[in-house]
């Protein structure tokens, strides 16, 4: 077979039209604010645009893109984590010590009253939740994200954030409890 | 009873969170039945993600139904800024 024929090129005139859309959805899923997703996409075509000579046409045209878009990503919470500082996630458990494992006495689980009425779909209680994931560190609401609202596969996540699945479990379960207390403080006991 | 089927309330609500994927395993899910019999906490915890549970998958429904696309006139901004800095 004639290797010059199977390699792939690039046509960035077409770029828009071909890849916008589903660049923009990928980030927009990882992201969750559309501004910066558009940002993200459009820094993504300047950034192949200014690499296109190091294009060796071994992957698709789309591919190539999606790979230079995930460094975005992953730059991007990079920065709003550095930004944030001290966000770190609320331990809710001790962690040494002889109560190691146990429950931190104000982060205990309340009860929770009217629960059933409390969890009817409406704008409030939507918007709550976004405020909750917002509280969690970058990379644990893009992983809390993808794996709970996107419901991607665990492997999946973990190849793209080069991650072993217990780290991915360790992220859901202080992401999963952190939400948890800011529902209850936020929404179930208000 | 074996000692290791003894675990502590950050492992029993991490097994409780796993298992609302779906993605628990058996012993896991043992162990967990076993700390909640002398645990109030942790059951309270579980109640409480079963609902949290409900509260996501219908956030999850909402975000599905909202098409994620750029409108016709940003995919022309864009087009003229990318070509503008191909010439």
């Amino acid at each position: 077979m004639d290797q010059v024929l199977k390699k792939h090129t690039l046509d960035p005139n077409t770029w828009i039209d071909k890849y916008a859309d589903y660049l923009f959805n990928y980030a927009i899923v990882r992201v969750n604010n559309s501004d910066i997703a558009k940002d993200l996409v459009q820094e993504t075509f300047f950034a192949g645009l200014k690499s296109a000579k190091n294009f060796e046409g071994k992957a698709t045209e789309r591919t190539w893109l999606v790979a230079i878009l995930k460094r975005k990503v992953i730059d991007h919470y990079r920065k709003i984590n550095s930004k944030k500082g001290k966000a770190e996630v609320r331990m809710s458990f001790y962690e040494d010590g002889e109560n190691e494992g146990s429950w931190i006495e104000e982060r205990v689980p309340q009860s929770w009253d009217n629960e059933s009425e409390k969890i009817i779909e409406n704008e409030e209680l939507k918007m709550t939740l976004e405020r909750c994931i917002g509280y969690l560190p970058g990379k644990y609401a893009m992983v809390f994200r993808m794996k709970t609202i996107q419901e991607f596969e665990t492997e999946e996540i973990c190849k793209e954030l080069n991650i072993t699945a217990s780290n991915l479990w360790v992220i859901i379960h202080r992401a999963r409890t952190q939400l948890r207390k800011c529902m209850e403080e936020n929404w179930f006991n208000k | 009873m074996s000692k290791s089927m003894m675990i502590n309330c950050d492992e029993a609500t991490s097994i409780c969170d796993k298992n609302q994927y779906g993605e628990a395993s058996f012993l896991e899910k043992m162990k967990l039945r076993f700390h909640l019999f002398m645990c109030k906490h942790c059951k309270k915890y579980v109640k409480h993600n079963k609902t949290m549970s409900i509260v996501f998958k219908n956030h999850a429904e909402i975000c599905k139904k909202e098409s994620a696309c750029l409108s016709y006139k940003e995919k022309k901004v864009l087009k003229e800024e990318l070509l503008e800095a191909v010439e």
